[in-house]
């Protein structure tokens, strides 16, 4: 079972409680990009086994987008933080480096 | 004012607690709770300050609800609601705050009786014990399969509240949960 703690309401909500909204930092092409970067932002979504970054609905509770760091492999939940970034935050980048040494996701390591 | 016209048209059910339905005053406040204009309306209005998170405010037969946070339930006796809610929201005008009135678009069940803890964590993911959920705390959650809330007003009362058109569907599960039958006693006292 996932608990994740609602970054805006407190609550260590229990998966139920949650809607998983997919992956997360996705970078939006629309009309005028390129067929490349539009299939990109369309189609292509990492699937890890380990570190993963992903966007969660709090929809039985406070009802608000949050972003989740977890592992994909062991359901170890890294931290949470507001849906108001466009890249994860230092402090939980550096909680994973620490337990998770080398690892990479797109472009972060 | 016209009738009131209760979902279950006030059901009640006698088991390990008893639950009755109840016409409820209810008034939905979308705005920055922080924001010192819209916590002086609500006191102005409703009597209290405004709850901090996941926590209950009462003033008598007044309270708030902290439902997020930019969202509060305002509760009142039902045939306040609108007036209370024309109020406050005339006070708002200029503020950037949304104030509805949706005391007919929610149910309102309260439970009553020592076993409630139990009743409700048969239902609820969430933990019941007495450590973990007191008086003065509010916890939006499904309980089942539908969303809703609920909130202790002491150790032997509490309130759920729930979308209208699921009320058959909770005063059903919270009967189910609640029969003579189907004590299991985890929490003592």
């Amino acid at each position: 079972m996932l608990l994740i703690t609602c970054p805006y309401c407190g609550v260590a909500a229990e998966e139920t409680e949650l809607h998983g909204g997919g992956e997360a930092h996705l970078k939006r092409f629309g009309p005028d990009s390129s067929d490349d970067d539009f299939t990109g932002y369309l189609f292509h979504r990492e699937n890890p086994k380990g570190v993963h970054f992903e966007r969660w609905r709090h929809v039985n509770g406070c009802g608000k987008w949050f972003h989740a760091a977890r592992c994909t492999n062991t359901l170890e939940v890294f931290g949470t933080y507001s849906a108001q970034t466009t890249e994860p935050p230092k402090d939980i980048l550096d909680t994973i480096r620490a337990k998770r040494p080398g690892f990479k996701w797109r472009d972060i390591a | 004012m016209s009738d009131v016209a209760l979902a279950l048209g006030g059901a009640t059910f006698d088991g390990l607690v008893k639950i009755e339905e109840l016409a409820h005053g209810m008034i939905t406040l979308r705005g920055d709770l922080t924001d010192k204009a819209i916590v002086a309306a609500v006191k102005d209005v409703f009597g209290v300050t405004l709850p901090g998170t996941r926590e209950t405010a009462f003033a008598g037969s007044t309270g708030a609800l902290w439902m997020s946070p930019d969202e509060a339930l305002l509760l009142c006796p039902y045939d306040e609601a609108q007036t209370k809610a024309d109020d406050l929201a005339a006070k708002l005008a200029d503020a950037h705050a949304l104030v509805v009135n949706v005391s007919d678009a929610r149910a309102v069940f309260q439970l009553k009786g020592r076993m409630l803890r139990e009743v409700i964590a048969k239902l609820a993911p969430v933990d019941m014990s007495p450590d973990a959920f007191t008086p003065g705390m509010v916890r939006r959650t499904r309980m089942a399969q539908v969303a809703a809330a609920f909130w202790m007003d002491d150790a032997s009362t509490a309130r759920v509240v729930c979308f209208r058109s699921v009320a058959a569907y909770m005063f059903g599960i919270l009967s189910t949960s609640a029969d003579d039958a189907a004590a299991v006693n985890h929490f003592a006292g």
